[in-house]
């Protein structure tokens, strides 16, 4: 396996730091104070139930919503001041993985992985095509498939192009939205492989949102739990099955029993 | 020791309360999407003058807008011209006018019908797809995906479309009083024995370029504002696949409505 890639900073620094961020919408609060540090390189959980506001959280971090209070520091920037313009700015250093993968759909998958480098860099074709071609064979999808429309492809083959195009310009930043909702185990357990992947051979920090225990246990360096919008529990896997706070132990013993 | 009385259950508002809560409420929504609407035409405008240029999707929309909606307005536009000649010639003959048939059509068809059909047409054509393109694109994340990848959506995808509309309408308009014209002469001159040169010094006579252009000027205005409400209700659709049916069905009415209303603005402007 090959080194991280000299673009990913120093591990431990952080990455992500989230303080005290608050966020209602009409008058239902969704975040009531949400703190987190995530440090460069590692992999960091956000764990919780559905309704516990896991995507809003993530969509403060990559600036898709603008928090009422608080603040959303990226490598050292803090994002919620930043007009558009500074947003494209930092929005580079992220790939984002959607739910339902959010493929264009009116491109093939070729197209779909490519786009991100031709609205970006002058690289000429054979160099976009050498690096989609890599990026592909890194989430183990065939040449077969570039010409495939996302209409023709599995979830599971869809979760990949997804990666794929999230880290085909090396971002320092991957977030994953709930990446193995609605799929098999042996598909999940693919997708959890994919994540480690980009995380071992790219040096990526990653962030994923997730209700999969299992999952959440099997990538994550540092697991958060997000209970009413704010986080209850934090801390190595380990340390989150100790935890004492109800609502993590009630979520955590759907997986692992009362024992 | 305290004792409570017990509080008297929330009483149900009368029918007229309920009806003027009904049409305040209205009024709010039709004020606050016409604020989003004009929010939106502005950032369109500031976003179509920056950089990068995305000719490659303007010129998809000005295929996909106004080349592909010619065999429509065309026929629309043919048979416009037909049925007029037709009721007019019989209208006219009562009284021994009928090479007034020539100029009626040709400024009923330049001043008004040509410019409003385009736009109908456009919209029911190019305007409902754009809608639901747009509102599949954001209840399934794509323009999230957009926003993510540093793209901004209003200038990949609201641009091209707005811009179409306004250049591609006016030339739909062009084409519709071409043929409406020709079907116009077709049933005058071939159907009806009014003489060539009487339908078309007639129309000469009567028809002045400030005619045309006004139809032209009230078409653009008519494509601005269709693609620019069919862009807002598809770009704010939400609520899965009911969400884009309900968006579009409000973006076709709401189209349809304001090119009527625009229609009468722009003639008591002209008058």
């Amino acid at each position: 396996m090959s080194p991280p890639a000299s673009n990913a900073p120093a591990s431990g620094t952080p990455m992500i730091q989230v303080v005290d961020l608050h966020k209602t919408f009409g008058d239902h609060k969704v975040l009531t104070g949400i703190n987190l540090t995530v440090p460069a390189g590692s992999t960091c959980v956000i764990l919780g139930g559905s309704g516990s506001g896991k995507t809003v959280l993530m969509k403060h971090m990559i600036g898709l919503l603008k928090p009422d209070r608080g603040q959303v520091i990226i490598d050292g920037e803090d994002i919620v001041p930043m007009g558009v313009e500074a947003l494209q700015r930092v929005r580079n250093k992220f790939g984002m993985v959607f739910q339902a993968a959010a493929l264009f759909d009116s491109m093939t998958v070729f197209e779909n992985v490519a786009f991100p480098l031709r609205e970006h860099t002058k690289d000429p074709e054979d160099v976009i095509r050498q690096k989609v071609r890599a990026r592909l064979d890194l989430m183990g999808l065939k040449k077969d498939v570039e010409d495939r429309f996302p209409a023709d492809l599995s979830g599971g083959m869809r979760k990949r192009v997804g990666l794929a195009r999230a880290i085909v310009m090396d971002p320092k930043v991957v977030l994953y939205d709930e990446p193995t909702t609605g799929l098999d185990p042996i598909t999940t357990d693919s997708v959890d492989e994919m994540i480690l992947a980009a995380q071992k051979e790219l040096g990526v920090t990653s962030v994923v949102i997730s209700h999969d225990i299992s999952s959440a246990f099997n990538v994550a360096d540092q697991i958060a739990f997000l209970s009413k919008g704010v986080i209850v529990a934090s801390g190595s896997p380990e340390q989150l099955r100790e935890a004492e706070h109800p609502a993590v132990k009630v979520f955590l013993e759907t997986w692992f029993g009362k024992n | 020791m305290t004792t409570q009385t017990p509080s008297k259950p929330a009483r149900e508002p009368g029918p007229i309360t309920q009806a003027v809560t009904r049409f305040g409420q209205g009024l709010i929504d039709i004020v606050s999407t016409l604020g989003g609407i004009i929010t939106m035409g502005l950032d369109v405008f500031r976003w179509s003058v920056r950089r990068p240029f995305r000719l490659v999707n303007l010129f998809a929309q000005l295929d996909f807008v106004g080349v592909g909606s010619i065999f429509i307005v065309s026929l629309t536009g043919t048979f416009t011209g037909m049925v007029f000649a037709l009721q007019t010639s019989t209208a006219f003959r009562l009284f021994d006018a009928e090479s007034l048939v020539g100029p009626t059509v040709a400024l009923t068809l330049t001043r008004e019908l040509a410019a409003v059909f385009s736009a109908l047409m456009v919209t029911m054509r190019a305007g409902s797809a754009m809608c639901t393109e747009l509102g599949t694109m954001r209840v399934t994340e794509q323009v999230d995906a957009l926003e993510t990848m540093a793209v901004n959506p209003v200038q990949y995808l609201l641009v091209p479309r707005v811009l179409a509309g306004l250049f591609m309408v006016p030339a739909l308009t062009m084409l519709f009083n071409t043929m409406g014209m020709g079907g116009a002469y077709v049933v005058a001159v071939g159907g009806l024995g009014i003489s060539p040169g009487t339908f078309l010094t007639r129309t000469q006579q009567w028809l002045a370029p400030e005619d045309i252009f006004q139809g032209l000027l009230k078409g653009a205005v008519f494509g601005l504002a269709v693609s620019l409400i069919c862009c807002f209700k598809g770009f704010n659709a939400s609520g899965g696949a009911k969400g884009v049916g309900q968006a579009t069905t409000e973006a076709m009415v709401a189209s349809a409505l304001s090119i009527f209303i625009l229609d009468f603005i722009l003639g008591v402007l002209f008058f």
